[in-house]
């Protein structure tokens, strides 16, 4: 191979439907998996005569989305028609928007496998329609499903700042995160929810001379792993392309591929990039959107502490482990509840604790949000403190845990009724552990001698107690007595 | 033998109806006799809907024996152009493309109308998709002009005006993206009006030119055109370019129309009459002398960009109708072809075999004009002419009220006279471009006959939402003459 180094360079486009109601020009319901052709109607289905009429909400989305990821709001932005011919595109034309995309400038900042963080430069965020779906069934024709057409579709173009496989998964987990987050969208990657077409190409570097190979990309990949495993294999393709052919990038050799999931690998779809026309021009239907600093105002209100910020505060402030903090981030209602119960006085370790063993894992199986399956987060709270200050052991506390998940009673309340409250009371345990001692001279030797045995007869005695209290004794208080009396 | 009743206009029909001394179903009786008779000459409609018209005549009948309220238009048999989507039957456009297409829904129009007890008797014949200025490109069938019929009836809602010149309905709505109700209002000796764009919703209106497009009315008179647009115009919500309440309500077109515009000023653009036939240009002449008697002030104006408007209006109604068109692919609705062998297939064949010979011409043009490479040379540069016509237009209605122009260089030509040179058929258009290109206002009036006895329009043009004033001045000239009582003798 000779003196050859490489560098990795991916830009991504990405497609996020946003989780209106109704859909981007019309009043249809957005509705998953509803029977085909079910929810149109004259606008989606471009109709002679019907005319569109702006989603307020969607745009707000849109909006919110783009200022989460640092983008300058458009004060002035329109929609466009871009026109191409296709069976799921009832119009012919989709309405985007050109060369007045409502966001642009901005930057994602995405977690490394480092610890640190990097700043991924966006081009641009703008809002359109989402075409219907081709279905092909066996037999000599395809059906059109035009349910989806008209969804509303965020489309983020980001610069190709990205430098490994690894960077760009980085990049889609994080931005599914903050659109989660932010309520702007569901990001069900299995619903299609978003799409990623990274473009991907390499500088090689071989003997001091430095070449670019030809950029690829890779059309319509719905989950992470297909994401990341599509980006190795181009990486490595192109390599090995380079190495046999020389070939380097040139003014209209892009090429486009789609990705074979069974196979794991990319398939050429385009030798040389079409030189499309799509003869964008002005929407006569619609009229501009004029965002003014109320308005701008009023969807800047709703931004909150992003995924990535909240989890490295979680880590700094909290000390919590850089995983759990990435599992209470991962949902805006998950950290909104820790941050409450955190806030009423529970140990933050604790309570990261009691939600990631339980908490989650109860709502997860209920379908629910934890502030659902609990309504009362100062409970969480109490119940943290009860097991710091010894009331309750650790698993017990587990057990009162979800005792509040089915009948939100008090932790207390539920600690009594359940006879979880340890024996604390040194006097109390004094006499259970004499007697104890009494019936076992053996054990007792064992510990006094010292050497091997002593910690296993130690923890033989330990266990003797608990059970006269049937687990409810504080075992760091048996300890000290134990310690006192044994020496 | 005719039936006298179809001499009325539509407020006194209306009046009459909703009073119990005319049956609303003798009115459209009277209508689809006059259809009977005539409408093999002059071929006005594309569809008629006898049974349904009559049955919502008997219903409108039936609420005022009941004593109940009922709307502007109770009774009145109107005509629609068949570019405008009916629930019921098909909507056209004229196109063969669109053959067998039956909406599932009503535009905006026709809910008002209907609201309004309206009898809808039947969808007018017209240029195939708007494009051109005589019906003739339609698709299925030639319309003549009811004062002569070797003659064009104008375009493109030649249809809508054949019927309401030809009796064949009491008045019509039509739509005009660059004097296709003016025209044909002029070629037909009828009042037309095209509203600001804005003022009448567009849901429904097939679209041709989706910025130039705007519905209005065509009537025997300046007061039906008032009571027309009371029932029309006003915000709609489906149409996100409708004007709404606050910025500009609508008003009752009819309470002040009898009312002269005092100090009446109106300008004259000496540099735009000038291309027009002497006959044409001494109507004008006649009509300055008239205003001049009822005391108004005439001036001269300059509008330097008017002489781009053809051509900038040509790039710019083309590119629109390019995109609008797309649609029509055989896949989803209309004519699909028999001999695709694949998709591809599916899309041109359907549309070469769909679309006639100017809607193509009109496509290629808009497309070229879209593409990239050109976009900077035509459409760009069109919008920026559109920029300067519009504040043309503004620098002008600074110093007067109104302005007044022929509505087309020549009467009624010959069928088949221009169908083939379709420089000059859009030529015809010149002075009705202008409107539709700043979006203002415009009416055609009847204002005399040339030495053929075909009938010449004269045109208005007013501030945008000043449909009032520009109904009032009209009304004005109405009420000074009589050539809107003057009524062709169908041979
Ligand atoms: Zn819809």
């Amino acid at each position: 191979m000779g003196n050859l180094q490489y560098k990795v360079i991916v830009g991504l486009e990405i497609h996020v439907h946003l989780r209106t109601k109704s859909k981007m020009f019309c009043g249809c319901a957005l509705e998953y998996g509803a029977t085909a052709n079910s929810r149109v109607c004259p606008v989606c289905l471009g109709m002679p005569g019907s005319l569109p009429v702006m989603n307020k909400q969607a745009f707000e989305y849109a909006v919110l989305a783009a200022l989460a990821l640092n983008c300058k709001i458009a004060e002035f932005t329109k929609w466009d028609r871009k026109g191409y011919y296709y069976p799921d595109l009832p119009k012919n034309y989709q309405i985007s928007q050109y060369d007045l995309p409502l966001g642009t400038g901005g930057f994602i900042e995405i977690p490394l496998q480092s610890g640190q963080t990097k700043k991924i430069r966006i081009i641009r965020v703008h809002l359109e329609e989402d075409a219907g779906k081709n279905l092909h069934p066996a037999g000599n024709f395809s059906q059109i499903d035009l349910n989806r057409a008209g969804t509303p579709l965020l489309e983020i173009v980001t610069e190709p700042d990205m430098n490994s496989a690894a960077e760009v998964r980085a990049l889609a987990v994080e931005l599914q995160r903050i659109v989660r987050f932010l309520g702007v969208s569901v990001a069900d990657m299995q619903k299609g929810h978003m799409r990623f077409e990274p473009n991907i190409n390499l500088i090689i570097t071989r003997d001091g001379t430095e070449y670019k190979t030809p950029i690829a990309e890779i059309k319509n990949l719905n989950s992470f792993r297909a994401l990341e495993r599509s980006v190795d294999y181009e990486i490595q393709r192109q390599l090995d392309e380079f190495l046999q052919t020389g070939k380097v990038m040139e003014m209209g050799n892009k090429t486009t591929h789609g990705w074979d999931d069974e196979n794991q690998t990319t398939v050429l779809q385009r030798e040389k990039e079409e030189a499309h026309d799509y003869r964008y021009f002005p929407e006569p239907d619609l009229v501009p959107v004029v965002m003014n600093e109320r308005w701008l105002n009023e969807i800047k209100s709703k931004l909150c502490e992003l995924p990535l910020q909240k989890q490295m505060r979680y880590v700094s402030e909290y000390k919590l482990s850089d995983y759990d903090a990435g599992v209470l981030t991962a949902e805006r209602s998950t950290a909104e509840f820790f941050e409450r119960a955190v806030k009423k006085g529970g140990d933050p370790k604790r309570v990261c604790n009691l939600l990631t063993q339980v908490g989650l894992k109860l709502a997860n199986e209920a379908g629910c949000t934890l502030a659902e399956l609990i309504p009362a987060a100062e409970n969480v709270a109490e119940l943290a403190e009860m097991i710091d200050t010894g009331k309750v052991s650790a698993s017990a506390g587990n057990t009162i845990m979800r005792k509040m998940a089915e009948s939100g009673e008090k932790p207390q309340i539920i600690a009594e009724q359940l006879n979880l409250l340890q024996k604390s009371d040194a006097g109390e345990l004094e006499v259970i552990v004499d007697k104890v001692l009494e019936g076992n001279p053996k054990a007792v030797e064992d510990v006094k001698s010292g050497g091997k045995k002593s910690k296993k007869a130690r923890g033989f005695l330990l266990g003797q107690v608990m059970q006269k209290t049937s687990g409810r004794a504080n075992p760091k208080i048996i300890s000290e007595i134990l310690a006192e009396k044994l020496g | 033998m005719r039936n006298e009743l179809l001499d009325m206009g539509c407020r006194q029909l209306r009046d009459e109806i909703a009073a119990g001394q005319v049956k609303s179903v003798a009115a459209t009786e009277a209508v689809f006799e006059a259809v009977e008779k005539y409408e093999e000459t002059i071929g006005a409609y594309i569809s008629t809907f006898r049974k349904q018209a009559i049955a919502k005549a008997n219903e409108v009948d039936e609420k005022i024996t009941a004593g109940k309220k009922v709307g502007l238009l109770a009774g009145v048999p109107i005509a629609v152009k068949d570019n405008m989507c009916t629930a019921f039957g098909a909507t056209t456009c004229a196109s063969k493309i669109l053959e067998n297409f039956h909406a599932p829904y009503n535009a905006t129009v026709i809910e008002k109308l209907l609201a309004a007890d309206a009898v809808i008797v039947g969808k007018t014949n017209m240029d195939e998709f708007a494009m051109g200025s005589s019906t003739e490109t339609s698709g299925f069938r030639r319309t003549v002009n009811p004062w002569d019929t070797s003659r064009v009836p104008g375009g493109s809602s030649g249809g809508s005006a054949a019927a309401v010149a030809g009796r064949l309905c009491f008045a019509a709505l039509g739509s005009d993206t660059g004097g296709s109700i003016r025209q044909p209002a002029s070629f037909c000796g009828v009042v037309g009006l095209k509203p600001t764009y804005g003022r009448v919703s567009r849901y429904g209106l097939v679209a041709f030119g989706s910025s130039l497009d705007q519905i209005g009315p065509l009537t025997r008179t300046v007061g039906d055109c008032a009571l027309m647009m009371n029932v029309i115009a006003g915000y709609d919500q489906a149409d996100s370019t409708s004007v709404d309440e606050e910025t500009a309500p609508v008003c009752d077109y009819l309470e002040k129309l009898d009312e002269p515009i005092e100090n009446l000023k109106i300008a004259i653009v000496p540099q735009f009459n000038a291309g027009a036939d002497e006959q044409v240009q001494k109507a004008l002449r006649d009509a300055v002398g008239t205003y001049k008697e009822l005391g108004a002030e005439i001036i001269e104006v300059d509008m330097p960009h008017l002489d781009y408007a053809v051509a900038a209006y040509y790039v710019i109604a083309t590119a629109e109708a390019s995109s609008n068109l797309a649609r029509y692919d055989g896949v989803h609705y209309g004519h699909r072809t028999d001999n695709a062998s694949d998709y591809i297939e599916v899309y041109s064949k359907s549309r070469a075999e769909g679309f006639g010979k100017e809607v193509k011409r009109r496509i290629m043009l808009g497309t070229y004009t879209l593409s990239s490479g050109y976009y900077d040379a035509y459409y760009l540069k069109a919008l920026k002419v559109r920029n300067l016509i519009r504040s043309d237009f503004t620098d002008v209605f600074e110093k007067c009220d109104c302005i007044m122009t022929p509505v087309s260089p020549t009467t009624a030509f010959k069928l088949g006279e221009k169908v083939d040179d379709p420089l000059t058929m859009y030529l015809s258009d010149v002075y009705t471009i202008a409107a539709n290109l700043a979006g203002v206002p415009a009416i055609s009036i009847p204002c005399g006959f040339d030495e053929k006895e075909l009938p010449i329009g004269l045109q208005f043009l007013a501030p945008a939402f000043s449909e009032d004033r520009l109904l009032r001045i009209a009304r004005m000239f109405e009420k000074q003459t009589d050539w809107h009582k003057k009524k062709p003798v169908i041979s």
